[in-house]
């Protein structure tokens, strides 16, 4: 690629330490994110999806408890190793992260608008009328009455307005980087096309590049360009996203896209991960 | 369907008092269902698919006596079971097991499996001595792939998949004939929602169980059912086989939903 990746991701490896027992929670991940490029990781819980999300901008415990390896570069700019201060500037400023759960998201007791404010405080000290910018922001992500949103307190919300009400706070500090975790999973299907068009459409605008954490290959499809499958703590698969899904190479991924029952492909009986994990070994011993 | 009827449901009605209204308050109340009808047949499965809000759930809790029924009949064996209280459905009570959504919240994390699996036993079959209901466990816990060793476990000690196991054996110890299944897969992985979906239904060919399977994932209602009932707003807008539904749907409703899930 002649691009220069935004952010480049090489050897990235996060481990717990706990009573002198250290346990590795992702290895070797290693990935390019080029400007407005959408890349999903996949896996299990468990596999180290999240986790190696979280690491890029140590969103983690401190070291001794959790240590993290490798090199996450943002504009050429290394990431890892600096301190809490320097990290501070670099989370929500320029990689903002919205979670699966909106409801938890949020402070209960504050307003939606108070809570977005903060984070132009914060990241934005240039901006004099952060009211406006709040209001912008969740007009940005198809709120209709962003005012009315604004001073409401997030129990007042929907599941699906908390989740635009999250993408506007990231956006508020206009990031590079959006980490997007499992963000449809607690929403309804009609509202989790809402927010994949939402999604399409600010990377559209804004050439926002996003990694999107999922474990619904239909969202894969549908989204991404490229794509990494990982399986504890590894990334077993990446590539396109028409090569990984349309010829999976790593039995892993066969047996995660085969177990999936699909709209009008009725099956007596859905295939397992264990199955194909099986077919493989026989095929190999 | 010529398979005969299990249970058959007749215009039921949920209405809770709106929040906040006072006991003389004449507010319009809270339609959670709002006149449904249809039948379960013997041993066939049953999905139930809405959005969150659409009364799905209250639905199948109104089954199992764990939600007020308002108005509208619940006939098992030609008995109206929906205005029983609860002591005269007691016996009903052993025909209808639930199996819920989170397999974290819905067992006691103090309780060892055999508790568990025992307290059902305890109740609807108080003739079992100890080592009965151990054996009991111990054939269930079988029959859902687990090991029998594992009885003296506790549930944190168990996967969400197991844990949803332990669930659907816990629903079967006292041999219903009815399960209401609310949303049994969608806190699970792909990978583990596949071999729970598949010991669903060897357990049905096996025992000859029913189930109403309310789930969101149009999809795994697709595959594991044998009539599909789509609901919104408290009614059901729709309903027929799964090619009918999912293959011609007739009802925007279902279309939006349908249109709705990401395709590849």
């Amino acid at each position: 690629m002649a691009e220069q990746p935004l952010l480049r991701v090489r050897n990235l490896g996060v481990s717990f330490r706990s009573g002198g027992v250290e346990s590795m929670a992702s290895s070797g991940v290693t990935y390019d994110l080029s400007p407005g490029e959408i890349l999903a990781v996949v896996g299990e819980s468990g596999s180290g999806k999240s986790v190696s999300a979280l690491a890029l901008t140590r969103l983690l415990p401190p070291e001794p408890a959790c240590m993290i390896t490798g090199s996450v570069q943002l504009q050429g700019r290394e990431l890892v190793g600096l301190s809490e201060t320097e990290l501070t500037k670099v989370r929500g400023k320029q990689i903002a992260y919205i979670f699966q759960e909106p409801g938890t998201s949020m402070n209960p007791v504050y307003t939606v608008g108070f809570q977005i404010a903060e984070a132009v405080k914060a990241h934005r000290p240039e901006i004099s009328n952060v009211q406006s910018t709040v209001e912008e922001s969740l007009d940005a992500v198809g709120i209709r009455e962003p005012a009315r949103a604004a001073a409401s307190y997030p129990h007042e919300l929907s599941g699906g307005m908390l989740q635009r009400a999250m993408i506007a706070m990231a956006l508020a500090c206009d990031p590079k980087v959006l980490v997007a975790d499992e963000p449809t999973t607690a929403l309804d299907v009609t509202i989790q096309k809402q927010i994949m068009e939402l999604l399409a459409r600010l990377r559209k605008e804004r050439g926002m590049s996003i990694l999107l954490i999922t474990h619904n290959f239909g969202i894969v499809a549908n989204m991404a360009d490229n794509v990494f499958v990982m399986n504890q703590g590894r990334v077993v698969e990446q590539g396109s996203v028409k090569a990984v899904m349309g010829s999976p190479q790593h039995p892993y991924t066969r047996g995660l896209i085969g177990c999936i029952p699909r709209l009008g492909q009725r099956r007596r009986r859905l295939s397992t991960l264990e199955d194909a994990l099986r077919e493989s070994e026989t095929q190999s011993g | 369907m010529s398979t005969p009827t299990l249970i058959e449901i007749q215009d039921l009605k949920v209405h809770y008092p709106r929040p906040g209204a006072g006991w003389f308050s004449k507010a319009d109340p809270v339609r959670a269902v709002d006149g449904v009808s249809f039948v379960v047949p013997r041993g066939k499965t049953v999905g139930l698919v809405g959005e969150s809000g659409s009364g799905k759930t209250t639905t199948g809790r109104a089954i199992v006596k764990l939600a007020p029924v308002t108005a509208g009949k619940i006939i098992w064996e030609g008995v109206d079971i929906g205005q029983m209280d609860n002591r005269t459905f007691l016996p009903w009570r052993k025909k209808v097991q639930m199996v819920f959504q989170d397999p974290y919240g819905s067992l006691n994390p103090r309780a060892d499996i055999l508790g568990i699996l025992s307290e059902p036993l305890e109740i609807h079959f108080p003739k079992l001595n100890r080592s009965d209901r151990e054996a009991r466990c111990a054939e269930l816990l079988k029959k859902v792939g687990l090991k029998p060793e594992q009885m003296r476990r506790h549930p944190h000690e168990f996967s969400g998949g197991q844990r949803q196991r332990i669930g659907i054996a816990r629903a079967l110890a006292v041999q219903p004939e009815l399960i209401v299944c609310d949303e049994p897969v969608s806190a699970l992985d792909v990978s583990v929602q596949a071999s729970v979906v598949n010991l669903l239904q060897d357990l049905q060919d096996e025992l000859g169980v029913a189930y109403l399977f309310i789930a969101h994932d149009l999809a795994v209602v697709e595959h594991i059912s044998h009539h599909v009932l789509v609901m919104e707003k408290g009614v059901v807008v729709e309903q027929g086989t799964p090619d009918q539904i999912l293959g011609s749907p007739q009802h925007p409703y279902t279309r939006t939903l349908l249109d709705a899930v990401p395709k590849f």
